[in-house]
């Protein structure tokens, strides 16, 4: 299949990787961190499919369905998380749940 | 009748045991019987053992009574075994003579004190032990008596307890003492490792087939039980403790302080006498030792005030004349002297306590004088006791066996007569300084009120010991003078004669002269100076001798030396490390973990995003680890 | 059996002990001692019908074949020395801590009394895994017993105590496995089985690695200079009970463990090493010595003087030979007697004026004549005078030695110089001089002088008749010094 060569999808896949890693560093909004997780997780997910397209295999599908269910879960917790969250601190700001500190 | 043998040390001991259990419940007539009887009836065994020994000598001239066996593994296998010959013999019938004369004497004198009880458990311990100490076949059952005495001199020393000043006197007594104990130990493991047993006879035979004379292990052997018999009998260096010593009981004074335990090296020496012989630079070093501390002892005596200590130094004096004799190879002179010389010391000791105990314990005597007249019998026998002590011609005991003594260095081998001159000299001084403590104390004006106040139980030792402080001396004179030899005769199956020197009667004579002329002399300059305080005595108020007499008083500045040598650098060490430096190593291992922690907890800053940051930088890093290297 | 008996008993009377409590807060003391008790005379049992031989009594089950693991007890005479000591320790310790522990009986005598049983098990085990369990079993309780009823600092004085004897655990723990893997190399068969290791043939670098992860262990619990410094604290800060059963037995583990294991298993690497463990010996002599003479707490004085002792023991086992090995026997056994006494003489003392402290302390024997007489009787005891067992130990070990190193000897010998010092020094300080702080309790009572009888007879037993004793343990040493019968360079005293 002449489709787009690999190089092609695992660049955009570092990308977006990049891109999310920047917005879960750079943001300090609990909702803006966790949509850059997804990005970051799609990212992932975009470089599996990208290698499974490449070698004929359906493992990169595979693994693309474990990121998604993973993605899914995360996401639900990690909402409940940032609702608890916000109820005690009364602000989405990540840097202001330091409780942990040392 | 010898079979009674283990009594001696038995009854003192029983008595120790039944006053120590009773722990002072026991009314004081119950404890003074307990206390005196036992040492009383001990004595009795010990005339009865002494009577049926000269009568119907056993074979060998030794008697030996096994006990129980201490120790056996493999070939070292010492026993509980007594051994009764000629030499300890004499000493077993002095200690638990005079021990009882002393123990009648304090049943009175120590009477109303609140520690009568522990007095007499103490006093009963240290007879038991000093008799296990010379009746013991082997040298590590002599060790146990002779630690056993040690501990009891600590224990009596230091009676007063209230006082620290007596805990101090006790404490560096027992440790001073220990010093050359720890010696002695070492000594018998020495023997041991090389000789294979420490029985007393079978050493004696071993030594002389193992070692040449003059071997190293033989020097070094004698050398390490010099040790313990230096620490016991007070003598150079060891010999700071004795004059402190004086901080217990009179009584305590008289019968271990000065009559038996400090003579124990004077025994140790003379039982293990061949040792010595194959020695001879120990041997040498035993009399220049014993010169050199009757010197010393006795220009601080000359010098004291305190009336025990003067009695304290002679004490050291006398026994360096014993050590003296030893050196010399005039062993029989030695415990001839220690016989004497625990009776008159003895009773001088006590007189000196009946007289304190008039005055209200005044201990000075220039605040005393004048006191013949109202303590008579005090006087009487103090003046026999001093006689006897500065060796008065023919009458007094201490004047046959000081003689042998000077005789016995006169014609030794080596360094004669200087080690007699020593000798002569000391006998000068010492007969001024007793003298002195005589006139001061009796003579001249009264100055304290002085209330005669002892009963027959003092009254009865003075009188017993004053017989024997004169008398004691005729089993042995010299042979311008009836050449009596009952004590060496005695003593001939243990301990060897001296070598008989070619020197005629008329010598010996001449010696005799000079010796004697030396002792009234001294009486005569005490007499001078301390009574008559005639013109030329003026010359002890200058500056120079001044100074002199408190570096005599302070015992030529030992103490002094010690403190500053040994104790305090003790001391300081010991504060300095009070809490341990190796701890301080681990409290550092601790430290560096509590600080690297107050450092690496900062990293936990809470913040997920700086977490994100390092959790990217580390992969960063990982990666490019992979990559690149 | 008999011997599982012997663990099993006080096993079983501290879960007793324990739960009796809710009937009357004096049922587990009554309890400890009965199991205690029980425990000791099944003790004399075997020693009076033992079979002949070095080993008394042995058991032998099946734990866990798979790895090679047995339950096998052994009882020889130095075990059964060393166990009397633990139980007779044990009863005494109970005894005299009757007023002293109030609260939380149950838990105190069960802590107490499964370290009692861990105890018994070290010295019965002759499987080196189940020895480390025993190791182990002792240790946990201990922990317990200082962290719960220990004085003013116990919490720092336990955390010490334990990561000092897990650390030291762990290091034998390691040179056990080693040592049980570099067999499985050499024959294909995994054991922890004390005989079957001793046969095997090491290298020099191997077995001198392996033999140092166990004398480090055995000798930070003796302890041994310089891993001594935790000994002070917990001592001090531990219950009477606590402190008894840590001076008078948990020591005695270690050295026990020098001499069953750590020679026989390894004698050349142990004989190339024995001059620095010698050396360390005679250094812990001198440096407990005056390290107790410096102190103001009477308790960590009388712990410091263990240091000193124990490096006799040290000393001793080093040279290897037979006099010093009895020596060793006899130190231990007087030590545990002597300086037990003195620390429950201290726990007399502390509950009568409320301090430990010297400085604070004087004159007590006008008023407490009884407790102080004792007091003195156990100094003396301890700076060893002819006629009590510590003389008799030490004269031993430093005879023996001095075959072995002659200059070290001389060394520790001095500690005999050093021992008057501090042991006549805690005399003065406490009883002598003028009266500082009155007591508030009278002189002993009936309890207390019988437990305090018991003690000075039998070191005066063990001073003037140690015959019995040596008897008992000569076949085990003996059996001990074949075992390693590779060295014959030592020197012995056999008959």
């Amino acid at each position: 299949m002449a489709g787009i060569p690999l190089s092609h999808g695992l660049l955009v896949a570092v990308v977006l990787f990049a891109l999310g890693l920047v917005g879960v560093l750079a943001r300090r909004n609990l909702v803006f961190m966790l949509m850059s997780i997804e990005i970051m997780l799609n990212a992932a997910g975009l470089a599996f499919i990208a290698g499974g397209a490449r070698w004929a295999q359906p493992d990169g599908q595979i693994m693309f369905i474990l990121v998604l269910t993973l993605a899914a879960a995360e996401v639900s917790v990690g909402l409940a998380l940032i609702l608890a969250l916000y109820h005690r601190l009364e602000t989405l700001d990540a840097d202001a749940a330091d409780k942990l500190k040392g | 009748m010898l079979a009674l043998l283990w009594l001696t040390p038995a009854l003192p001991l029983l008595g120790f045991v039944i006053l120590f259990a009773t722990a002072g419940r026991l009314p004081a007539s119950a404890v003074a019987a307990v206390g005196v009887g036992s040492v009383g009836l001990s004595a009795v065994i010990a005339l009865i053992i002494t009577a049926s020994f000269l009568t119907t000598p056993p074979e060998g001239d030794f008697y030996r009574q096994v006990l129980w066996r201490w120790i056996a593994i493999g070939s070292f296998n010492p026993e509980v075994a007594f051994r009764l010959d000629p030499l300890s013999l004499v000493m077993m019938l002095v200690i638990t003579f005079v021990g009882f004369l002393i123990h009648l004497y304090s049943s009175e004198f120590m009477a109303g004190d609140e520690g009568y009880s522990r007095f007499f458990a103490s006093m009963n311990l240290f007879v038991a032990a000093m008799l296990i100490l010379v009746l013991a076949d082997d040298l590590l059952l002599l060790y146990a008596g002779w630690e056993g005495v040690g501990l009891c001199s600590y224990l009596l020393i230091g009676f007063w307890y209230r006082d620290p000043a007596n805990g101090a006197a006790a404490r560096k007594a027992f440790i001073v003492t220990r010093i050359g104990d720890t010696a002695m130990v070492v000594g018998l493991i020495l023997l041991f490792t090389r000789l294979g047993t420490l029985a007393i006879p079978e050493l004696m035979e071993r030594a002389p087939q193992a070692w040449p004379a003059g071997s190293a292990t033989a020097t070094a052997a004698a050398a390490l039980l010099l040790g313990g018999a230096l620490g016991k009998s007070a003598q150079i260096p060891l010999q700071t403790w004795l004059p402190d010593a004086m901080a217990g009981p009179t009584p305590v004074s008289a019968l271990i302080h000065a009559a038996t335990m400090v003579t124990a090296g004077v025994y140790l020496i003379a039982r293990t006498h061949v040792l010595f012989e194959l020695a001879p630079a120990i041997q040498l070093a035993v009399a220049a030792i014993g010169a050199a501390t009757l010197l010393l002892a006795a220009f601080s005596a000359l010098n004291q005030h305190d009336f025990k200590r003067i009695l304290a130094y002679s004490t050291i004096s006398q026994i360096g004349y014993m050590f003296l004799a030893l050196g010399a190879g005039a062993w029989t002179a030695a415990i001839f002297h220690f016989m004497t010389h625990a009776f008159f010391k003895a009773l001088l000791f006590l007189a000196a306590g009946a007289v304190m105990m008039c005055i209200g314990d005044e201990h000075d005597i220039f605040r005393m004088g004048g006191l013949w007249r109202r303590l008579p019998l005090a006087f009487a026998s103090f003046l026999i006791g001093a006689a006897s002590l500065a060796a008065l011609p023919l009458v007094t005991a201490g004047f046959y066996s000081k003689d042998m003594i000077l005789w016995g260095a006169w014609t030794s081998g080596r360094g004669g007569p200087a080690l007699w001159a020593a000798g002569l000299i000391g006998a000068l001084v010492t007969a001024i300084y007793i003298f002195r403590a005589v006139f001061v104390v009796f003579f001249g004006e009264m100055q304290i009120a002085a209330r005669s106040r002892y009963g027959w139980r003092i009254a009865v030792p003075l009188g017993v010991l004053s017989v024997l402080a004169l008398g004691g001396g005729f089993v042995e004179t010299p042979a311008a003078l009836g050449h009596v030899e009952a004590f060496s005769r005695l003593l001939e199956a243990v301990l060897p004669t001296q070598r008989e020197v070619a020197a005629a009667p008329a010598t010996q004579a001449t010696v005799m002269a000079i010796a004697s002329f030396a002792a009234l002399a001294g009486v005569f300059i005490a007499y001078l100076v301390y009574l008559r305080r005639v013109r030329a005595a003026t010359i002890l108020d200058t500056s120079a001798v001044q100074r002199l007499h408190r570096f005599w008083l302070a015992g030529w500045g030992f103490d002094w030396l010690y403190d500053r040598v040994l104790v305090r650098p003790f001391l300081w060490f010991a504060q300095l490390n009070r809490d341990d430096a190796v701890d301080a190593v681990y409290d550092g291992v601790a430290f560096s973990s509590r600080v690297s922690h107050a450092y690496l907890s900062r990293t936990q800053t809470g913040r997920v995003r700086w977490y994100a940051g390092w959790l990217v930088a580390g992969s960063l890093a990982a990666i490019a680890i992979a990559v690149f290297a | 059996m008999m011997l599982a008996s012997l663990i099993i008993i006080p096993a079983l009377g501290a879960i007793l002990a324990w739960r009796s409590e809710r009937l009357h807060p004096d049922a587990p003391r009554w309890i400890a001692l009965g199991a205690l008790a029980a425990a000791l005379a099944v003790t004399v049992a075997v020693w009076m019908h033992g079979q002949d031989g070095p080993w008394l009594a042995e058991t032998n089950w099946s734990w866990i074949p798979q790895l090679g693991i047995a339950f096998r007890l052994g009882l020889d005479g130095l075990s059964l020395l060393l166990i009397l000591l633990t139980l007779a320790l044990g009863i005494l310790a109970v005894a005299a801590s009757w007023t002293e522990i109030a609260e939380r009986t149950g838990l105190f005598h069960l802590t107490l009394l499964l370290t009692l049983a861990g105890v018994v098990g070290v010295f019965l085990a002759l499987d080196l895994f189940l020895f480390f369990f025993f190791w182990e079993l002792m240790l946990v309780p201990m922990y317990f017993i200082i962290a719960v009823w220990g004085h003013e600092e116990r919490i720092g004085a336990a955390i010490k105590f334990f990561i000092f004897t897990q650390g030291s655990g762990l290091l034998m723990l390691i040179a056990i496995l080693a040592i049980a893997l570099v067999h499985l190399q050499a024959t294909g068969r995994l054991t922890f089985d004390y005989f079957e290791l001793m046969g095997m043939a090491l290298g020099p670098d191997v077995s001198l690695f392996i033999m140092l992860g166990f004398f480090v262990a055995f000798a930070v619990k003796l302890p041994a200079f310089p891993f001594h410094p935790w000994l002070p604290d917990a001592h001090t800060q531990a219950p009477t009970a606590g402190s008894v059963i840590l001076a008078g037995v948990l020591l005695k583990t270690g050295a026990y463990g020098l001499l069953r294991f750590v020679v026989p298993l390894f004698p050349d690497a142990a004989m190339r090493f024995a001059p620095i463990a010698m050396l360390l010996g005679a250094i812990g002599v001198l440096y407990g010595a005056v390290l107790a003479f410096a102190q103001n707490d009477v308790k960590r004085l009388v712990a410091d003087s263990s240091i000193s002792h124990m490096g006799f023991v040290l000393l001793g086992i080093f040279a290897w030979n037979a006099l010093a090995l009895k020596g060793v026997v006899v130190q231990m056994i007087a030590h545990g007697i002597s300086t037990g006494a003195l620390f429950i003489i201290v726990g007399l003392l502390q509950e009568r004026i409320h301090t430990r402290d010297l400085r604070l302390m004087g004159g007590l024997s006008a008023q407490l004549p009884r407790l102080s007489m004792i007091g003195l009787f156990f100094a003396i005891a301890t700076l060893g005078l002819p006629g009590l067992g510590n003389f008799v130990g030490e004269f031993l070990v430093l005879l023996g030695s001095f075959d072995a190193n002659p200059p070290l000897t001389i060394v520790a010998a001095a500690g005999l110089v050093a021992a008057v010092i501090y042991a006549l020094t805690l005399v003065q300080r406490a009883f002598h001089g003028e009266l500082r702080r009155s007591s508030s309790a009278p002189d002993l009572c009936l309890r207390e002088m019988a437990v305090m009888a018991v003690m000075m007879i039998l070191i005066l037993w063990l001073g003037v008749r140690p015959q019995p004793l040596l008897d008992t343990v000569s076949p085990a040493l003996l059996n001990l010094q074949k075992l390693d019968a590779s060295h014959a360079a030592l020197t012995e005293h056999q008959p």
